[in-house]
């Protein structure tokens, strides 16, 4: 949006894994917004804080904790931007670092644009001249890049979906629009009954989007994979070569992981949510037993699956068991161990499963393949292309922003207040969703009305 | 052609349509000598169209224009047949207030006027010329010869400039009503460098009453009691003729059907870009072929005559096909014509080449408004004459310009939309082209612009103070009725339950009571034995300000937040071209549209946020001299 000074926030660190995740809030309201978000352990708020100074604590939504956080204060004119600005590190993975920012717009911020840091820092005099020519070159930059996007995504589902909404809406206005400005014209009046039908109608489908992206993890949080085989062949290992980092317990002896483990990585385009599943074999430890009985849960809600089997032993009965359970499913097998010789030749699998991929997860050589082959695999199976899906939070904000209007709308309509106001609300529905589209608003609707309406002076 | 040195004006106006007697009489006000010209003194504020002003939008300018100090919401009031208060029903924002006049008196009032005003000459006679001296407008010379010396012109030529008229396949050079074409001025606007085009609008028959059968037509009688225009008139106002409404029928469209191959539109003779808002019968009868109908308004164009104007039914086709089909409707079987209907082309300029101040930026001193700035009806061309006057005369006092924000009137809005956007049809102004409707309706104009008004002159110092007194009554009634508490009794809570809203238990104030959509200030009455005797203009602000008040906020905010680039002004002189990080479009956009402010910028299609980011830089930096901050 266009500068002002308002409070903005964006993940500072690059999206996927990684150990940590930075959230930048910066603006007048900047310690306020993570103080709404941030419980201090401490228990001293952060708008008791000095300058240059770190606490720790949890973060929270609406939902509750989610996540131990450092909270770095810095107080305007020092700090980056010359505001006031809070940095929240968050533990790392797409999932809690979109929750944190999430929580932030939830609560005042506003989506930083391209630069927008940068920009406030040189609009602060924290910045020299050249410094600021490179940023110009960079917002420059990244305005073409979303234009192209932009023009990219007109072709996709969701922005017809989007258009459709907006359409309605337009059409609605437009319609409201030539009953206002042509009184006199011999034209069908707009009754509040079908006129809150066609807001309700319009509502349910900015809802479904907004529903889409809670429940849609596919595309924003990852496709649910699930790494299985027998114990010890070397599932722990290649879930740590995946998120680089040590997160499983990993021991030679078998069974020694007896948690669902967790990790939101990024496999080239794809973004995956990591189970490292207990070993799945029956057993007398009741402990083991309930880790082995969630993950067999887990596999059979699984997007994708990762069979590991450990190339530098035979193959036994156990491992063409599983396969043997996986017809049908998108299903990958892991050989590990690369770097040990082989025991046994890859047409063994014939039939058994269609995709194989050599690695070594202890040396990490084979990764790259195994990111290709996840790749092919989902563009194949997996993911639905035909739904429309928000991708990011500027949409969803858009969204949102719509929804609330028309709610708005609905509610005024219901109480019999004129259709004068309840245009107003309507035009507010339809600026941002107008806006991710690239059009304008009362330039489309008087379009609209000239297109549609027989009108004369 | 022999020419001599004629009188000296500080500013010269030419045309004196709707547009030219606004610029004249507010330059003339503001104490700049002045001349208005006009091809025929008979023309002067001539309604060649519809005999009628206001309407929904139009009705609001007409207000402003009032409430800045013009002067067509008093002459509308003073020379009005019917009045009737469009949209009702629909909530204040689309109040509109629309009269029909008498076309010959409104003439004659506006040409007393004129002729009664200090500062102001006016005379007949046709401008050919504008000449400069180091690119500023220094002169303009008429037909005869006379070269009058002045620092500024306003161009308020109408149909005027270079008219064409076009009846089916005849055509020939004209001004509107049979007055002539200014034929040689294109030539040296051209010469200037100003970018003129062809826009066309067209007007319908003007019929006898004798030969229409009334019996047949539905009746559309005047409001009583009559709001009128200017927040000056006192007097209470009559009605003196009814309108009637006739609908076309498929025997009409069939006609014209037949013969659209004869339209010059269709045919292709007309080059002129006609009005989206106002298409002819042709036209809706192609373009919405499946209406079976099309409404007709009867409209008599004056108390000493007996023409009648048929709105609704404007045509390009042969005079022997407008007589076959106007036949067709019910009630018009014997109808007699008076005036043909016809199309007429005319020259404009592109409105990207004027400024906020309406000034062309290409020559200075040079001003535009009404249909020459590409608009098209007597409201939009008033609106713009006013401040094209206020800011020559301005100029030549070496004063800034008065430039009015979206935000404060439709007046804003129209300009901000010419100059911003232009246009690519005649631009006629609708209630959907403000983002701010709920904040400028037509019954707070006052409150939007009278102080503006009498900062700038235009409005007299008891005029300002009985505006002052009006505000206070307002403010203290709304401050009384929400402090005040009224008891549940059965009779007001009959009258509750009757509107189908909840009934009270306990005390309530009177203003939450208010803010109910069913019930009105008015229906308290036996409620509020406290309650002042207040004018109704005050009693009805004060419960438009009570029942709008959260939608009032939302759009207030939303001017605030607007306000600040709109606050953030732009130099003239910006090379944008120049400008690290502005993609080629924008730089392009922007240096063509020479945008006043940031926020007019952000206006402009084909500048992104992004484009708008670097320009805030680039301002700021500018502003802080270029200084690094190492």
């Amino acid at each position: 949006m266009l500068w002002q000074p308002s409070t903005i926030a964006a993940v500072a660190t690059p999206l996927g894994a990684g150990g940590l995740g930075v959230i930048r809030i910066s603006g007048p309201q900047a310690i306020q917004t993570a103080q709404a978000i941030f419980s201090p352990a401490g228990g001293r708020a952060l708008s008791q804080s000095p300058g240059y100074t770190a606490h720790y604590g949890r973060l929270h939504d609406a939902d509750g904790d989610f996540d131990e956080a450092v909270a770095t204060v810095f107080r305007a004119p020092r700090s980056y931007t010359g505001e006031d600005v809070v940095e929240l590190s968050c533990h790392g993975g797409l999932y809690l670092v979109q929750r944190t920012l999430r929580a932030a717009l939830d609560h005042g911020a506003q989506l930083a644009g391209p630069g927008e840091f940068t920009k406030r820092a040189y609009l602060n005099g924290k910045m020299s001249l050249a410094q600021a020519e490179s940023v110009m070159d960079l917002i420059g930059a990244a305005g073409q890049q979303a234009a192209r996007a932009a023009l990219a995504g007109r072709d996709g589902v969701l922005s017809r979906r989007i258009d459709q909404i907006a359409d309605t809406l337009v059409d609605l206005a437009a319609h409201l629009a030539a009953w206002n400005d042509y009184p006199d014209e011999d034209m069908e009046s707009v009754e509040p009954g079908p006129l809150a039908a066609c807001l309700r109608e319009s509502l349910s489908a900015c809802q479904a989007l907004l529903d889409g992206y809670d429940a849609g993890r596919i595309l924003r949080e990852g496709v649910d994979t699930a790494i299985i085989g027998r114990p010890n062949v070397g599932k722990s290992t290649l879930m740590n070569l995946l998120a680089g980092t040590q997160k499983s317990i990993v021991t030679d002896i078998p069974g020694t992981t007896r948690d669902i483990v967790e990790e939101t990585v990024r496999a080239g385009e794809v973004t995956l949510r990591l189970a490292d599943t207990a070993g799945i074999r029956d057993t007398d430890d009741p402990v083991e037993q309930a880790g082995v009985d969630l993950a067999r849960k887990r596999l059979a809600s699984a997007q994708l699956i990762l069979v590991v089997l450990d190339r530098s032993e035979p193959l036994g009965q156990e491992d063409l068991a599983l396969l043997s359970g996986l017809q049908g499913r998108p299903a990958i097998a892991v050989l590990n161990k690369s770097d040990l010789p082989p025991q046994w030749e890859e047409s063994s699998l014939h039939g058994l499963v269609s995709r194989t991929v050599e690695i070594s997860a202890r040396t990490g050589e084979g990764a790259q393949s195994l990111v290709d082959a996840i790749a092919q695999l989902l563009h194949l199976s997996g993911i639905d292309p035909a739904a429309p899906l928000l991708a990011n939070e500027r949409q969803r904000a858009c969204l949102q922003s719509s929804a609330a209007a028309l709610e708005e709308a609905l509610q005024a309509v219901d109480a019999g207040v004129t259709l004068d106001a309840v245009t107003v609300c309507l035009d507010e529905a339809i600026r941002p969703l107008l806006e991710l589209t690239g059009r304008k608003v009362s330039d489309t609707v008087v379009d609209a009305v000239f297109a549609q309406f027989c009108v004369g002076k | 052609m022999e020419t001599y040195e004629a009188q000296s004006y500080d500013i010269a106006v030419i045309g004196a349509g709707h547009a030219g007697v606004e610029a004249a009489l507010a330059a003339a006000r503001l104490g700049a000598r002045t001349v208005l010209f006009t091809i025929s003194l008979d023309g002067l504020a001539n309604m060649p169209c519809n005999p009628s002003i206001g309407g929904t939008a139009k009705g609001h300018l007409v207000r402003e224009i009032d409430a800045l100090g013009g002067q067509m919401g008093k002459a509308a009031d003073a020379t009005f047949i019917q009045s009737r208060m469009l949209n009702r029903g629909k909530g204040p924002a689309v109040h509109s207030l629309r009269v029909q006049a008498d076309r010959q008196r409104y003439h004659m009032y506006m040409k007393h006027v004129v002729e009664l005003q200090e500062n102001l000459d006016l005379k007949q006679a046709e401008i050919v010329e504008i000449r400069t001296r180091d690119g500023r407008v220094s002169a303009v010379v008429t037909h005869l010869g006379a070269i009058h010396p002045v620092k500024a012109a306003i161009l308020c030529t109408g149909t005027f400039l270079r008219g064409r008229i076009f009846v089916g396949d005849v055509s020939y050079e004209s001004g509107p009503d049979g007055l002539h074409a200014s034929t040689r001025l294109s030539a040296s606007l051209e010469a200037l460098g100003l970018p003129l085009r062809r826009f066309k609008t067209g007007t319908p028959a003007r019929v006898h009453r004798a030969s229409i059968d009334f019996s047949q037509l539905e009746p559309q009688p005047g409001d009583d009691p009559i709001t009128p225009f200017s927040f000056e008139t006192e007097t209470p106002l009559h009605n003196q003729a009814i309108c009637h409404i006739a609908y076309t029928n498929e025997q009409t469209h069939e006609v014209i059907r037949q013969n659209i191959h004869r339209s010059p539109l269709y045919g292709g003779k007309i080059e002129g870009i006609g009005p989206r808002y106002c298409p002819s019968i042709e036209d809706k009868v192609v373009r919405f072929a499946d209406k079976p109908r099309h409404q007709i308004f009867v409209e008599p164009m004056g108390l000493d005559t007996e023409e009648i104007y048929l709105q609704g039914m404007s045509s390009s086709l042969p005079e022997d096909v407008q007589i076959a089909f106007y036949r067709t409707i019910r009630g018009f079987s014997q109808v007699k014509v008076m005036r043909s209907a016809y199309a007429i082309e005319y020259d404009t300029v592109d409105p990207l080449a004027l400024k906020p101040s309406l000034e062309c930026k290409a020559v200075p001193g040079l001003y535009g408004a009404g249909q020459f700035n590409g608009t098209s009806g007597y409201e939009e061309a008033a609106a713009q004459g006013l401040m094209a006057g206020i800011n020559a005369a301005r100029a030549c006092q070496g004063k800034d310009p008065v430039v009015l924000a979206r935000s404060s009137s439709y007046i804003g809005t129209l300009i901000d939309d010419l100059v911003t956007k232009g246009c690519s049809d005649p631009y006629r102004m609708m209630t959907s082209r403000s983002e701010y409707r709920l904040l400028l309706r037509q019954d707070n104009a006052d409150a939007r612009l009278a102080p503006l008004g009498y900062e700038i002159g235009l409005i007299s110092q008891e005029r300002y103070q009985k505006f002052l007194h009006k505000q206070q009554l307002i403010q203290q009634e709304v401050a009384r009725v929400e402090r005040t508490v009224v008891p549940p009794s059965p009779a007001l809570n009959e009258l509750l339950v009757s509107r189908e809203t909840s009934a009270i238990a306990t005390g309530f104030r009177l203003g939450e009571l208010i803010r109910r959509p069913q019930i009105s200030y008015l229906d308290l009455a036996p409620f509020d034995p406290q309650r002042p005797d207040l004018p109704a203009a005050v009693t009805e602000e004060v419960e438009i300000l009570l029942k709008y008040e959260g939608y009032i906020k939302k759009q207030q905010l939303e001017v605030e937040q607007m306000q600040r680039l709109e606050s953030k002004l732009l130099p003239e002189d910006a090379d944008y071209a120049a400008i690290t990080g502005l993609r080629l479009e924008a730089a392009e956009k922007l240096g063509r549209v020479r945008p006043r402010s940031v926020g007019q910028a952000s206006r402009i299609s084909g500048v992104s946020p992004a484009d708008i980011s670097v320009l805030m830089i680039w301002l700021e930096r500018r502003e802080q001299g270029g200084q690094d901050h190492d």
